[in-house]
C-alpha cells in the first residue's frame, strides 16, 4: 500500500474528471486516488491518529463540543421561540356567540352597525364594528346558510375599517378607496376578495354573531384569512389558514 | 507611541523623560529670588511644589490607570490603528454620513432607555403613560420629540450614507461584506422603525400597525405565520404591543450595536475608499521604472 505524502504542496482544488469523461491518460490516475482512501485515520496520515481508529481523538472531540454546544443552545433557545410563537397556536379570540340584539332591529334593505368584541383585555382596542341584515331569499344568491349576512368593517385590502354608505349602498375604505357593494362583494379599488362576514344564528328571538369566516368572489365560504390574502384557486393553498381555525 | 494622545502613553516614555527639565523651570526662578525674603519665599515656594505635585498626580494617575489597561488588554496598537489610521486624499464631508448614522442611533438608544424609564407597554396604560411624558414628565417633551424625529433622521441619513457609498463605489472589492452588512442594518432600522411606531398607542399607530400586520401577511406561505406572529394571535390583541415593545426595546438594538460594531471594524480594517474622481497616482519611483 503506497502512503499518502505527509508534506503536500496544496494549491487551488482542480476539477475531477468524472471517469466517463476523462482523457485516457488520466483514467489510472483518477482511478488510483480513489481507491488509496481508506478508513482507517493512521492510513490516511493525520496527525494524532492511531492504528485502527477510524476517527481521530480531536476530530471526536471537536465533534462532542459542538454537539453539546448545540444541545445546551437548542435547550434554551427553541422552548423560547415556541414561547415567542406559541399565540399561532392557540385560540386566544372569543368564541362564545354575541347578542346584538332582537331580530326587530334588522331588516333586508339595509344594514345596521353594530359594535363586537374580536379581542380581550385590551379595552376599546378590541372592539370592532359589524353590519348586520336580514338574509334576503329573493336576492341572496349565497349558499352559506346564515339568518343574517354579518359583514365585518375590515377592509380585504390592507385591514382598515370600511363603513356602509346608505345613499350609494356601497362599503367604502377610507385609507386606499377599496369599496364594495351590497353583498360585500368588490367594485373597485384595490381588495383582492370580499369583506369577511361572522357566523350568525337566532335564539329566542336573539339575533347572536359567532366567528369570523372568508368568502372568495363567488361568496365560497373559506377558514378566516387576514387581509390582502386572495382566496380564489390556488391562491387558497399559497395563503394557508392557521391551525387553530 | 508618538501617534498617541498624552494620556494614552505608557510611563516612563522618553517623550515625558524631555520634558521634564523644562518643568523645573520654574525653580530655577523662584530660586533666584531667595535671598530678598527668606520666610515668605520659603511658603511660596512649598506651596508652589505642592501645586505642582497635585498637577503631577492629577496628569499621573489617569495615565497610570489606562496604562494598567493597556498593560493587560493590548488595546494600545487597536486603537492607535482605529482612530489614527491613513484616510484617502480627497476624503470629504459625505465621509460623515457613516457616522452621522451611528450618532443618530446612540441619540435615540440614550433617549429610548430614559422614555422607557416612564412607559407602560400595555393597551389600557400606553397612551395615557406618553401623555404623562409629553405633557408632565420634566424635559418630557424634549426627550420624547428627540426620540421621535430622531428616528426620522436616522432612517434619511442611513439612506443618505447608503446613496454615498453606491455612487462612491465604496461598495466594491473588498468591502462587499460592509456593503452587506449595511443592507442588514437598514433592514432592522426600518423593523425599529416599525416597531416604535406602534409605541404611542394613538389612532395613527393603531392602525398604521394593524395595515403593517396586514401587509406582512401577503407574503406568500409564510406571510399569515409571520403577520400572526407579529400579532401574537389572529386579531391584535393583548400581547400584540407588548411584542413590539419587547422587539423594539430588547431584540433589535443589541443586533444594531453588535452589527455597527463589524461594520466599524471592516471600516477600520480595510480602510476608506477615495471619490471616484480622483484618479489613481503612481508611485514616483515606480513610474520612472517603466519609463
Amino acid at each position: 500500500m503506497t502512503r499518502v505524502p505527509v508534506l503536500t504542496v496544496k494549491c487551488r482544488p482542480q476539477f475531477v474528471f468524472p471517469p466517463f469523461l476523462t482523457p485516457s491518460s488520466n483514467v489510472a490516475d483518477s482511478s488510483k486516488r480513489k481507491k488509496k482512501k481508506s478508513p482507517y485515520t493512521a492510513d490516511r496520515g493525520m496527525i494524532g491518529a492511531f492504528e485502527g481508529e477510524t476517527v481521530t481523538r480531536r476530530a471526536l472531540f471537536s465533534g462532542g463540543a459542538a454537539a453539546a454546544g448545540g444541545v445546551a443552545t437548542a435547550a434554551f433557545a427553541l422552548p423560547a421561540l415556541g414561547f415567542a410563537i406559541g399565540p399561532l397556536f392557540s385560540q386566544q379570540n372569543p368564541r362564545t356567540l354575541q347578542d346584538v340584539g332582537p331580530e326587530a332591529d334588522f331588516n333586508p334593505q339595509t344594514y345596521v352597525p353594530k359594535v363586537i368584541s374580536i379581542s380581550t383585555d385590551v379595552g376599546d382596542v378590541g372592539k370592532t364594528t359589524i353590519y348586520v341584515r336580514k338574509f334576503d331569499p329573493a336576492r341572496d344568491t349565497d349558499k352559506l346558510n346564515q339568518p343574517y349576512v354579518v359583514v365585518s368593517t375590515r377592509c380585504a385590502h390592507a385591514g382598515c375599517p370600511v363603513r356602509y354608505v346608505q345613499a350609494a349602498q356601497r362599503f367604502i375604505c377610507p385609507c386606499h378607496g377599496g369599496v364594495y357593494d351590497f353583498d360585500g362583494k368588490v367594485s373597485g379599488g384595490p381588495p383582492v376578495r370580499p369583506l369577511d362576514r361572522f357566523d350568525s344564528k337566532v335564539v329566542n328571538g336573539r339575533v347572536l354573531v359567532g366567528m369570523r369566516f372568508s368568502l372568495d368572489s363567488d361568496l365560497g365560504r373559506h377558514k378566516p384569512r387576514d387581509p390582502g390574502q386572495h382566496l380564489d384557486g390556488l391562491w387558497q393553498y399559497i395563503y394557508p389558514s392557521r391551525p387553530t381555525t | 507611541m508618538k501617534l498617541l494622545p498624552g494620556p494614552l502613553r505608557r510611563r516612563g516614555n522618553k517623550d515625558d523623560d524631555e520634558k521634564k527639565p523644562n518643568g523645573n523651570g520654574n525653580g530655577a526662578t523662584t530660586a533666584l529670588r531667595r535671598p530678598n525674603a527668606p520666610d515668605e519665599t520659603a511658603k511660596e515656594r512649598e506651596k508652589e511644589a505642592g501645586r505642582e505635585r497635585l498637577k503631577k498626580t492629577a496628569v499621573e494617575v489617569p495615565v497610570a490607570a489606562l496604562g494598567w489597561v493597556d498593560e493587560r488588554t493590548g488595546g494600545g496598537p487597536f486603537l492607535r490603528g482605529f482612530l489614527f489610521r491613513k484616510v484617502p486624499k480627497g476624503t470629504n464631508w459625505y465621509y460623515t454620513l457613516g457616522s452621522a448614522t451611528m450618532f443618530a442611533f446612540l441619540s435615540q438608544a440614550v433617549t429610548g432607555i430614559f422614555l422607557a424609564m416612564y412607559y407602560r407597554p400595555s393597551a389600557t396604560e400606553a397612551y395615557a403613560s406618553v401623555q404623562h411624558i409629553n405633557d408632565e414628565v420634566f424635559l418630557g417633551l424634549l426627550v420624547r420629540g428627540m426620540h421621535k424625529w430622531g428616528a426620522t433622521v436616522m432612517v434619511i441619513l442611513i439612506f443618505l450614507h447608503m446613496g454615498r457609498t453606491f455612487f462612491f463605489g465604496a461598495y466594491k472589492y473588498p468591502r462587499e461584506l460592509n456593503w452587506i452588512i449595511g443592507v442588514v442594518l437598514l433592514i432592522l432600522t426600518m423593523v425599529m422603525a416599525l416597531t416604535g411606531y406602534l409605541l404611542p398607542f394613538d389612532q395613527r399607530s393603531f392602525w398604521a400597525t394593524v395595515v403593517a400586520a396586514n401587509i406582512t401577511g401577503t407574503g406568500p406561505i409564510m406571510g399569515p405565520y409571520l403577520a400572526d406572529f407579529l400579532r401574537g394571535g389572529a386579531e391584535f390583541g393583548a400581547t400584540t404591543l407588548s411584542r413590539f415593545y419587547a422587539i423594539h426595546m430588547l431584540l433589535i438594538p443589541g443586533l444594531i450595536a453588535a452589527l455597527i460594531g463589524a461594520h466599524l471594524f471592516l471600516v477600520a480594517k480595510l480602510g476608506t475608499t477615495a471619490p471616484p474622481w480622483l484618479k489613481a497616482e503612481k508611485a514616483r519611483d515606480l513610474s520612472q521604472e517603466e519609463i
